[in-house]
Protein backbone atom coordinates (compact mmCIF):
# COMPACT_ATOMS: atom_id res chain seq x y z
CA UNK A 1 0.00 0.00 0.00
CA UNK A 2 1.16 3.40 -0.92
CA UNK A 3 0.80 5.61 2.14
CA UNK A 4 2.43 9.13 3.24
CA UNK A 5 4.41 9.90 6.39
CA UNK A 6 4.17 13.43 7.92
CA UNK A 7 7.59 14.02 9.23
CA UNK A 8 7.53 16.01 12.74
CA UNK A 9 10.05 18.59 12.64
CA UNK A 10 13.12 16.95 15.34
CA UNK A 11 13.06 13.71 12.55
CA UNK A 12 13.33 16.10 9.54
CA UNK A 13 17.60 15.92 9.63
CA UNK A 14 16.98 12.30 8.44
CA UNK A 15 14.58 13.19 5.59
CA UNK A 16 16.33 16.16 4.18
CA UNK A 17 13.95 18.86 5.49
CA UNK A 18 11.24 16.78 3.45
CA UNK A 19 7.69 17.50 6.32
CA UNK A 20 6.20 14.39 4.38
CA UNK A 21 7.97 11.51 3.01
CA UNK A 22 6.28 8.36 0.61
CA UNK A 23 5.96 4.99 2.63
CA UNK A 24 5.04 1.74 1.48
CA UNK A 25 3.18 -1.44 4.14
CA UNK A 26 -0.03 -2.95 4.64
CA UNK A 27 0.44 -2.48 8.24
CA UNK A 28 2.38 0.72 10.46
CA UNK A 29 5.18 -1.80 11.03
CA UNK A 30 5.80 -2.73 7.27
CA UNK A 31 5.64 1.29 6.90
CA UNK A 32 8.36 2.11 9.39
CA UNK A 33 10.45 -1.22 8.11
CA UNK A 34 10.55 0.51 4.51
CA UNK A 35 11.20 4.35 6.13
CA UNK A 36 14.11 3.35 8.36
CA UNK A 37 15.33 1.37 5.13
CA UNK A 38 14.30 4.64 3.10
CA UNK A 39 16.11 7.18 5.92
CA UNK A 40 18.70 4.81 8.07
CA UNK A 41 18.40 5.48 11.58
CA UNK A 42 15.08 7.05 11.88
CA UNK A 43 13.12 4.12 12.96
CA UNK A 44 15.71 3.85 16.18
CA UNK A 45 14.16 7.14 16.97
CA UNK A 46 10.30 6.12 16.79
CA UNK A 47 10.42 2.83 18.23
CA UNK A 48 12.80 2.05 21.08
CA UNK A 49 15.09 -1.21 22.15
CA UNK A 50 12.49 -3.22 22.37
CA UNK A 51 11.06 -2.46 19.22
CA UNK A 52 8.00 -0.87 20.73
CA UNK A 53 6.72 2.58 19.76
CA UNK A 54 8.83 5.42 22.14
CA UNK A 55 6.14 6.71 25.15
CA UNK A 56 6.41 9.81 24.16
CA UNK A 57 5.53 9.56 20.61
CA UNK A 58 2.35 9.82 19.02
CA UNK A 59 1.56 7.66 15.82
CA UNK A 60 -1.45 8.47 14.05
CA UNK A 61 -2.94 6.44 11.17
CA UNK A 62 -5.37 8.68 9.36
CA UNK A 63 -7.23 10.11 12.16
CA UNK A 64 -7.04 7.64 15.06
CA UNK A 65 -4.23 7.12 17.32
CA UNK A 66 -2.56 3.56 16.48
CA UNK A 67 -2.93 3.17 20.36
CA UNK A 68 -6.59 2.84 19.96
CA UNK A 69 -6.22 0.63 17.22
CA UNK A 70 -3.74 -2.70 16.79
CA UNK A 71 -0.24 -0.30 17.54
CA UNK A 72 1.91 -1.36 15.10
CA UNK A 73 -0.16 -3.97 13.79
CA UNK A 74 -2.24 -1.33 12.79
CA UNK A 75 -3.98 -1.43 8.84
CA UNK A 76 -2.65 1.02 6.31
CA UNK A 77 -5.47 1.78 3.47
CA UNK A 78 -3.69 2.75 0.18
CA UNK A 79 -3.28 6.15 0.22
CA UNK A 80 -3.88 6.61 4.20
CA UNK A 81 -1.85 9.52 5.72
CA UNK A 82 0.23 8.50 8.81
CA UNK A 83 1.30 11.34 11.24
CA UNK A 84 4.40 10.67 14.28
CA UNK A 85 3.59 13.76 16.37
CA UNK A 86 5.74 14.18 19.78
CA UNK A 87 3.44 14.22 23.02
CA UNK A 88 2.54 17.08 24.31
CA UNK A 89 1.53 18.59 27.61
CA UNK A 90 -0.33 20.82 28.69
CA UNK A 91 -4.51 22.33 28.23
CA UNK B 1 16.17 20.85 17.61
CA UNK B 2 14.88 24.11 16.61
CA UNK B 3 11.03 24.73 15.66
CA UNK B 4 11.09 28.38 14.61
CA UNK B 5 13.13 30.69 14.97
CA UNK B 6 17.28 31.31 14.80
CA UNK B 7 17.81 32.46 17.86
CA UNK B 8 18.69 29.41 19.95
CA UNK B 9 21.73 30.66 21.96
CA UNK B 10 22.58 30.55 25.78
CA UNK B 11 23.37 34.32 25.94
CA UNK B 12 19.11 35.67 25.77
CA UNK B 13 18.57 36.94 29.58
CA UNK B 14 16.28 33.56 31.15
CA UNK B 15 17.82 34.73 34.71
CA UNK B 16 19.19 31.72 36.86
CA UNK B 17 18.26 29.13 33.32
CA UNK B 18 21.15 27.87 31.73
CA UNK B 19 19.79 25.08 29.27
CA UNK B 20 17.45 22.61 28.46
CA UNK B 21 17.29 19.33 29.70
CA UNK B 22 15.62 16.02 28.70
CA UNK B 23 13.80 14.57 31.47
CA UNK B 24 13.91 11.24 29.96
CA UNK B 25 18.11 10.81 28.76
CA UNK B 26 19.16 14.07 30.64
CA UNK B 27 20.46 15.11 26.69
CA UNK B 28 21.52 18.97 27.38
CA UNK B 29 20.19 21.40 24.89
CA UNK B 30 20.79 25.80 24.31
CA UNK B 31 17.92 27.42 25.70
CA UNK B 32 15.69 27.90 22.68
CA UNK B 33 11.75 27.32 21.42
CA UNK B 34 12.43 23.40 21.44
CA UNK B 35 10.31 20.77 23.74
CA UNK B 36 10.97 17.29 22.94
CA UNK B 37 14.63 15.46 23.18
CA UNK B 38 16.00 14.62 19.42
CA UNK B 39 17.20 11.16 20.75
CA UNK B 40 14.13 9.61 22.52
CA UNK B 41 11.22 12.64 22.19
CA UNK B 42 10.99 12.63 25.85
CA UNK B 43 10.48 15.96 27.06
CA UNK B 44 12.89 18.73 27.55
CA UNK B 45 12.66 20.97 31.10
CA UNK B 46 14.42 24.11 32.00
CA UNK B 47 18.20 23.47 33.88
CA UNK B 48 19.46 26.06 36.36
CA UNK B 49 22.66 26.71 38.30
CA UNK B 50 21.54 25.15 41.10
CA UNK B 51 20.88 21.82 38.88
CA UNK B 52 24.02 20.63 38.52
CA UNK B 53 27.49 21.19 39.11
CA UNK B 54 29.25 23.35 36.84
CA UNK B 55 26.35 25.34 36.02
CA UNK B 56 27.52 28.37 37.44
CA UNK B 57 27.20 29.65 41.02
CA UNK B 58 24.50 28.39 43.10
CA UNK B 59 21.29 30.59 43.59
CA UNK B 60 22.03 32.58 46.79
CA UNK B 61 18.32 33.00 46.93
CA UNK B 62 16.57 34.41 50.42
CA UNK B 63 13.23 34.39 52.05
CA UNK B 64 13.53 38.18 52.43
CA UNK B 65 14.25 38.61 49.28
CA UNK B 66 10.89 36.73 48.27
CA UNK B 67 8.92 38.51 50.97
CA UNK B 68 9.76 41.82 49.76
CA UNK B 69 9.12 41.20 45.97
CA UNK B 70 5.57 42.17 44.63
CA UNK B 71 2.16 40.08 45.61
CA UNK B 72 2.43 38.17 42.26
CA UNK B 73 4.32 34.94 40.78
CA UNK B 74 7.25 37.69 39.96
CA UNK B 75 8.35 37.67 43.87
CA UNK B 76 9.70 34.14 42.79
CA UNK B 77 11.70 35.47 39.52
CA UNK B 78 14.79 34.50 40.64
CA UNK B 79 13.78 31.05 40.62
CA UNK B 80 12.52 31.28 36.91
CA UNK B 81 13.37 31.17 33.93
CA UNK B 82 12.71 34.60 33.04
CA UNK B 83 14.55 38.11 32.13
CA UNK B 84 16.28 39.42 34.81
CA UNK B 85 14.00 42.83 34.22
CA UNK B 86 10.67 41.03 33.95
CA UNK B 87 9.41 43.77 36.50
CA UNK B 88 9.49 46.48 34.08
CA UNK B 89 7.20 43.93 31.16
CA UNK B 90 3.90 44.13 30.83
CA UNK B 91 1.71 41.35 31.35
CA UNK B 92 -1.00 40.30 33.66
CA UNK B 93 1.11 39.61 37.16
CA UNK B 94 -0.85 36.84 37.74
CA UNK B 95 -0.63 34.56 41.42
CA UNK B 96 -0.23 35.03 45.21
CA UNK B 97 -3.85 33.71 45.77
CA UNK B 98 -5.62 33.31 48.63
CA UNK B 99 -4.73 30.11 50.49
CA UNK B 100 -8.22 29.50 52.13
CA UNK B 101 -8.07 27.76 55.31
CA UNK B 102 -10.89 25.58 55.62
CA UNK B 103 -12.64 24.73 58.52
CA UNK B 104 -15.50 24.32 57.92
CA UNK B 105 -14.63 21.85 55.34
CA UNK B 106 -11.71 19.73 57.29
CA UNK B 107 -14.70 19.50 59.56
CA UNK B 108 -16.84 17.88 57.45
CA UNK B 109 -14.25 15.62 56.09
CA UNK B 110 -12.76 14.28 59.65
CA UNK B 111 -9.90 16.12 58.84
CA UNK B 112 -7.65 18.60 61.45
CA UNK B 113 -6.24 20.82 59.03
CA UNK B 114 -7.45 21.88 55.51
CA UNK B 115 -6.05 24.72 53.17
CA UNK B 116 -7.69 25.38 49.99
CA UNK B 117 -5.28 26.69 47.24
CA UNK B 118 -7.92 29.24 45.58
CA UNK B 119 -6.28 29.92 42.03
CA UNK B 120 -10.34 30.82 40.24
CA UNK B 121 -8.43 34.37 42.09
CA UNK B 122 -5.95 35.04 39.11
CA UNK B 123 -6.17 37.63 36.51
CA UNK B 124 -8.93 35.29 34.37
CA UNK B 125 -9.60 33.10 36.88
CA UNK B 126 -7.48 30.03 36.23
CA UNK B 127 -3.90 28.72 37.07
CA UNK B 128 -3.53 28.91 33.60
CA UNK B 129 -2.19 32.82 34.03
CA UNK B 130 1.02 31.70 35.80
CA UNK B 131 2.18 29.13 33.10
CA UNK B 132 1.60 31.74 30.64
CA UNK B 133 2.58 34.75 32.18
CA UNK B 134 6.11 32.96 31.72
CA UNK B 135 5.65 31.15 28.55
CA UNK B 136 5.22 34.92 27.21
CA UNK B 137 8.24 36.04 28.73
CA UNK B 138 10.02 33.44 26.75
CA UNK B 139 7.69 34.02 23.48
CA UNK B 140 9.06 37.57 23.95
CA UNK B 141 12.58 36.44 24.15
CA UNK B 142 12.77 34.41 21.09
CA UNK B 143 10.94 37.30 19.11
CA UNK B 144 7.61 35.51 18.31
CA UNK B 145 4.57 37.69 17.34
CA UNK B 146 2.20 35.52 17.86
CA UNK B 147 1.22 33.81 20.91
CA UNK B 148 -0.90 30.46 20.71
CA UNK B 149 -2.17 27.28 22.26
CA UNK B 150 -4.33 23.87 22.14
CA UNK B 151 -6.15 24.42 24.63
CA UNK B 152 -9.60 22.94 27.06
CA UNK B 153 -10.71 26.42 27.59
CA UNK B 154 -9.05 28.12 30.40
CA UNK B 155 -5.53 28.24 28.40
CA UNK B 156 -6.91 29.78 25.48
CA UNK B 157 -8.72 32.44 27.67
CA UNK B 158 -5.03 33.17 29.69
CA UNK B 159 -3.71 33.10 26.22
CA UNK B 160 -5.78 35.62 24.57
CA UNK B 161 -5.39 38.00 27.95
CA UNK B 162 -1.85 37.84 28.17
CA UNK B 163 -1.46 38.70 24.46
CA UNK B 164 -3.84 41.35 24.25
CA UNK B 165 -1.56 43.29 27.46
CA UNK B 166 1.62 42.52 25.82
CA UNK B 167 0.13 43.54 22.48
CA UNK B 168 0.89 40.67 20.68
CA UNK B 169 -1.47 38.75 18.14
CA UNK B 170 -3.12 35.88 19.19
CA UNK B 171 -4.42 32.57 17.81
CA UNK B 172 -5.91 29.84 19.74
CA UNK B 173 -7.39 26.41 19.56
CA UNK B 174 -10.03 24.66 21.86
CA UNK B 175 -12.32 21.63 21.06
CA UNK B 176 -15.83 23.31 19.48
CA UNK B 177 -17.86 22.07 22.31
CA UNK B 178 -16.74 23.65 25.22
CA UNK B 179 -18.33 25.28 28.09
CA UNK B 180 -20.19 28.73 26.52
CA UNK B 181 -18.26 31.24 29.16
CA UNK B 182 -14.72 29.68 28.07
CA UNK B 183 -15.74 30.34 24.54
CA UNK B 184 -16.64 34.18 25.61
CA UNK B 185 -13.51 34.44 28.05
CA UNK B 186 -11.21 33.04 25.19
CA UNK B 187 -12.69 35.69 22.69
CA UNK B 188 -13.66 38.53 24.12
CA UNK B 189 -9.73 39.62 24.83
CA UNK B 190 -9.33 39.56 20.70
CA UNK B 191 -7.28 37.63 18.48
CA UNK B 192 -8.30 34.53 16.83
CA UNK B 193 -10.29 31.58 18.26
CA UNK B 194 -10.64 28.35 16.29
CA UNK B 195 -13.14 25.44 17.53
CA UNK B 196 -12.01 21.98 16.12
CA UNK B 197 -14.08 19.32 15.80
CA UNK B 198 -12.74 16.99 17.75
CA UNK B 199 -11.46 16.23 21.47
CA UNK B 200 -8.52 18.04 22.86
CA UNK B 201 -6.32 15.12 22.02
CA UNK B 202 -7.68 16.06 18.25
CA UNK B 203 -6.48 20.02 18.99
CA UNK B 204 -3.41 18.95 20.40
CA UNK B 205 -2.80 16.45 17.28
CA UNK B 206 -3.64 19.53 15.30
CA UNK B 207 -1.54 22.25 16.71
CA UNK B 208 1.51 19.71 16.66
CA UNK B 209 1.28 19.22 12.79
CA UNK B 210 0.54 22.92 12.39
CA UNK B 211 3.67 24.03 14.43
CA UNK B 212 5.81 22.06 11.65
CA UNK B 213 3.99 23.81 8.31
CA UNK B 214 5.00 26.94 7.54
CA UNK B 215 1.44 28.62 9.11
CA UNK B 216 2.55 27.92 12.28
CA UNK B 217 5.86 27.77 12.44
CA UNK B 218 6.65 31.57 13.65
CA UNK B 219 4.26 31.09 16.48
CA UNK B 220 4.69 30.68 20.29
CA UNK B 221 2.73 27.47 21.09
CA UNK B 222 2.93 28.31 24.60
CA UNK B 223 2.11 24.69 25.53
CA UNK B 224 4.00 22.90 22.93
CA UNK B 225 7.52 25.05 21.49
CA UNK B 226 7.18 27.09 25.00
CA UNK B 227 6.53 23.77 26.75
CA UNK B 228 9.54 23.78 29.00
CA UNK B 229 9.13 27.75 29.94
CA UNK B 230 5.59 26.92 30.17
CA UNK B 231 5.75 23.99 32.41
CA UNK B 232 7.87 25.96 35.35
CA UNK B 233 4.57 28.36 36.05
CA UNK B 234 3.06 26.07 38.18
CA UNK B 235 6.00 25.38 40.31
CA UNK B 236 4.80 29.11 41.59
CA UNK B 237 1.78 27.19 43.38
CA UNK B 238 4.40 25.05 45.34
CA UNK B 239 6.15 28.20 46.08
CA UNK B 240 3.26 30.35 47.39
CA UNK B 241 1.86 27.42 49.18
CA UNK B 242 5.06 26.80 51.06
CA UNK B 243 5.64 30.52 51.63
CA UNK B 244 1.75 30.93 52.94
CA UNK B 245 2.27 27.99 55.50
CA UNK B 246 4.90 29.93 56.67
CA UNK B 247 7.76 28.85 55.29
CA UNK B 248 6.62 24.67 55.55
CA UNK B 249 5.67 22.23 52.48
CA UNK B 250 2.51 20.42 53.41
CA UNK B 251 2.11 16.59 54.37
CA UNK B 252 -0.11 15.77 51.93
CA UNK B 253 -1.28 17.88 48.75
CA UNK B 254 -4.30 17.20 46.55
CA UNK B 255 -4.18 17.82 42.54
CA UNK B 256 -6.12 17.95 39.52
CA UNK B 257 -4.73 15.93 36.56
CA UNK B 258 -5.71 16.92 32.72
CA UNK B 259 -1.84 16.13 31.54
CA UNK B 260 -0.29 15.86 34.59
CA UNK B 261 2.19 19.00 33.91
CA UNK B 262 1.24 20.60 36.95
CA UNK B 263 1.32 17.88 39.40
CA UNK B 264 4.65 17.11 38.02
CA UNK B 265 5.75 21.03 38.64
CA UNK B 266 4.17 21.10 41.90
CA UNK B 267 6.83 18.58 43.02
CA UNK B 268 9.43 20.25 41.75
CA UNK B 269 8.82 23.63 43.21
CA UNK B 270 8.80 21.75 46.53
CA UNK B 271 12.18 19.90 45.83
CA UNK B 272 13.63 23.35 44.73
CA UNK B 273 12.81 25.03 48.17
CA UNK B 274 14.50 21.66 49.91
CA UNK B 275 17.63 22.33 47.39
CA UNK B 276 18.01 25.86 48.17
CA UNK B 277 17.60 25.63 51.47
CA UNK B 278 14.04 28.17 51.63
CA UNK B 279 12.37 25.34 53.28
CA UNK B 280 13.11 22.28 55.85
CA UNK B 281 13.52 19.13 53.91
CA UNK B 282 10.63 16.41 55.14
CA UNK B 283 8.38 13.75 53.25
CA UNK B 284 5.01 14.92 51.89
CA UNK B 285 2.86 12.75 49.82
CA UNK B 286 0.87 14.16 46.39
CA UNK B 287 -2.36 12.94 45.48
CA UNK B 288 -3.79 13.02 41.69
CA UNK B 289 -7.21 13.57 40.61
CA UNK B 290 -8.77 12.44 37.62
CA UNK B 291 -13.18 12.17 36.77
CA UNK B 292 -13.77 8.57 35.92
CA UNK B 293 -14.98 9.51 32.47
CA UNK B 294 -11.04 10.39 32.12
CA UNK B 295 -9.21 8.32 34.53
CA UNK B 296 -6.26 7.27 32.16
CA UNK B 297 -3.81 7.85 34.72
CA UNK B 298 -5.52 6.58 37.92
CA UNK B 299 -6.23 3.47 35.86
CA UNK B 300 -2.67 2.76 35.68
CA UNK B 301 -2.37 3.59 39.03
CA UNK B 302 -4.52 1.40 40.71
CA UNK B 303 -3.42 -1.29 37.79
CA UNK B 304 -0.02 -1.01 39.29
CA UNK B 305 1.27 0.09 35.85
CA UNK B 306 3.70 2.08 34.30
CA UNK B 307 2.21 3.05 31.39
CA UNK B 308 -0.50 5.09 30.87
CA UNK B 309 -3.14 3.88 28.09
CA UNK B 310 -5.04 6.49 26.36
CA UNK B 311 -8.36 7.12 26.66
CA UNK B 312 -11.29 8.89 24.87
CA UNK B 313 -12.46 11.24 27.43
CA UNK B 314 -16.60 11.56 28.80
CA UNK B 315 -16.94 13.81 31.57
CA UNK B 316 -18.19 17.27 32.45
CA UNK B 317 -15.10 18.03 33.75
CA UNK B 318 -13.86 19.25 30.43
CA UNK B 319 -10.79 20.79 31.23
CA UNK B 320 -9.26 18.01 32.66
CA UNK B 321 -10.51 15.63 29.65
CA UNK B 322 -7.19 14.79 28.23
CA UNK B 323 -7.27 11.50 27.49
CA UNK B 324 -3.36 10.80 26.22
CA UNK B 325 -1.54 12.50 29.14
CA UNK B 326 1.73 13.17 27.92
CA UNK B 327 3.40 13.73 31.92
CA UNK B 328 1.03 10.48 32.83
CA UNK B 329 3.89 8.15 33.73
CA UNK B 330 5.80 11.33 35.98
CA UNK B 331 2.64 11.73 37.82
CA UNK B 332 3.03 8.02 39.02
CA UNK B 333 6.69 7.85 39.73
CA UNK B 334 5.64 10.79 42.12
CA UNK B 335 2.78 9.21 43.58
CA UNK B 336 4.18 6.55 44.23
CA UNK B 337 7.17 8.17 45.43
CA UNK B 338 5.78 10.10 47.92
CA UNK B 339 3.40 7.70 49.39
CA UNK B 340 0.40 9.16 47.47
CA UNK B 341 -2.37 7.89 44.99
CA UNK B 342 -4.27 8.66 42.10
CA UNK B 343 -8.27 8.25 42.54
CA UNK B 344 -10.75 9.20 40.69
CA UNK B 345 -14.29 10.11 41.10
CA UNK B 346 -18.10 10.27 39.42
CA UNK B 347 -19.96 13.06 37.64
CA UNK B 348 -22.31 13.16 40.40
CA UNK B 349 -19.49 12.90 42.54
CA UNK B 350 -18.12 16.05 40.86
CA UNK B 351 -21.20 17.90 41.10
CA UNK B 352 -21.41 17.19 44.75
CA UNK B 353 -17.67 18.30 45.77
CA UNK B 354 -18.55 21.94 44.32
CA UNK B 355 -21.69 22.14 45.77
CA UNK B 356 -19.74 21.21 49.48
CA UNK B 357 -16.97 23.35 48.55
CA UNK B 358 -19.32 26.02 47.71
CA UNK B 359 -21.73 25.41 51.11
CA UNK B 360 -18.65 24.73 53.42
CA UNK B 361 -16.45 27.45 52.66
CA UNK B 362 -18.11 30.19 49.93
CA UNK B 363 -15.28 28.88 47.40
CA UNK B 364 -16.94 28.62 43.86
CA UNK B 365 -15.16 25.81 41.76
CA UNK B 366 -15.07 24.85 38.52
CA UNK B 367 -15.58 21.46 37.48
CA UNK B 368 -11.35 20.67 37.56
CA UNK B 369 -12.47 21.79 41.19
CA UNK B 370 -15.12 19.65 41.72
CA UNK B 371 -12.89 16.68 40.68
CA UNK B 372 -10.05 17.65 43.27
CA UNK B 373 -12.48 18.04 46.06
CA UNK B 374 -14.43 14.74 45.10
CA UNK B 375 -11.11 12.83 45.32
CA UNK B 376 -9.97 14.77 48.77
CA UNK B 377 -13.09 13.50 50.13
CA UNK B 378 -12.99 9.84 48.54
CA UNK B 379 -9.23 9.63 50.17
CA UNK B 380 -10.86 10.82 53.44
CA UNK B 381 -13.73 8.18 53.18
CA UNK B 382 -11.38 5.47 52.31
CA UNK B 383 -8.58 6.16 55.16
CA UNK B 384 -6.03 6.73 52.69
CA UNK B 385 -5.94 10.25 53.91
CA UNK B 386 -4.06 10.74 57.17
CA UNK B 387 -7.01 12.94 59.08
CA UNK B 388 -4.08 14.77 61.23
CA UNK B 389 -2.00 15.84 58.80
CA UNK B 390 -1.79 19.11 56.79
CA UNK B 391 -3.45 18.91 54.04
CA UNK B 392 -3.81 21.19 50.87
CA UNK B 393 -5.67 20.90 47.77
CA UNK B 394 -5.58 23.28 44.93
CA UNK B 395 -8.98 25.13 43.31
CA UNK B 396 -7.57 25.59 39.89
CA UNK B 397 -10.77 27.93 38.20
CA UNK B 398 -13.82 29.55 39.09
CA UNK B 399 -17.24 28.19 38.73
CA UNK B 400 -18.47 30.75 37.33
CA UNK B 401 -16.51 29.09 34.20
CA UNK B 402 -18.72 25.62 34.41
CA UNK B 403 -22.89 26.62 35.07
CA UNK B 404 -24.08 24.16 33.23
CA UNK B 405 -22.43 21.62 35.60
CA UNK B 406 -24.54 22.89 38.79
CA UNK B 407 -27.18 25.14 37.17
CA UNK B 408 -29.84 22.34 37.90
CA UNK B 409 -29.05 21.57 41.34
CA UNK B 410 -28.62 25.37 42.46
CA UNK B 411 -32.29 27.21 41.96
CA UNK B 412 -33.89 29.67 43.76
CA UNK B 413 -35.63 28.55 47.23
CA UNK B 414 -38.73 30.02 46.03
CA UNK B 415 -40.12 32.29 43.69
CA UNK B 416 -43.15 34.49 45.46
CA UNK B 417 -45.07 37.62 45.13
CA UNK B 418 -43.33 40.90 46.97
CA UNK B 419 -45.99 39.99 50.14
CA UNK B 420 -45.34 38.92 53.77
CA UNK B 421 -48.20 36.57 53.81
CA UNK B 422 -46.60 34.89 50.66
CA UNK B 423 -43.03 34.51 52.25
CA UNK B 424 -44.82 33.29 55.43
CA UNK B 425 -46.19 30.72 53.54
CA UNK B 426 -43.32 30.10 51.42
CA UNK B 427 -40.90 29.63 54.63
CA UNK B 428 -43.71 27.44 56.02
CA UNK B 429 -43.39 24.91 53.33
CA UNK B 430 -39.57 25.17 53.31
CA UNK B 431 -39.40 24.42 57.17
Amino acid sequence: MSVSVRIPTILRTYTDGASEVNGEGATLREVLQKLDADFPGIGARILDETGKIRRFVNVYVGEEDVRFADGLDTVTPDGVQISVIPAVAGG
Amino acid sequence: MVLATAETTTTLDFGPAVALSCRECGTRYPLGPSFACIECFGPLEVAYTWTSPGDGPAATVTRRQIEAGPANIWRYRSLLPVPSDVLTKRNLAPGWTKLVKADNLARELGLRSLHVKDDSGNPTHSFKDRVVAIALEAARTFGFHTLSCSSTGNLAGAVTAAAARAGLDACVFIPADLEEAKIVMASVYGGRLVGIEGTYDDVNRFCSELIGDPLGEKWGFVNVNLRPFYGEGSKTLAFEIAEQLGWRIPDQIVIPIASGSQLTKVDKGFRELIKLGLVEDKPYKIFGAQAEGCSPVAAAFKAGHDIVRPVKPDTIAKSLAIGNPADGPYVLDIARRTGGAVEDVTDAEIVDAIRLLARTEGIFAETAGGVTVGVLRKLAENGVLDPDAETVVLNTGDGLKTLDAVSAHARPTAVIRPSLNAFRTAVADNS
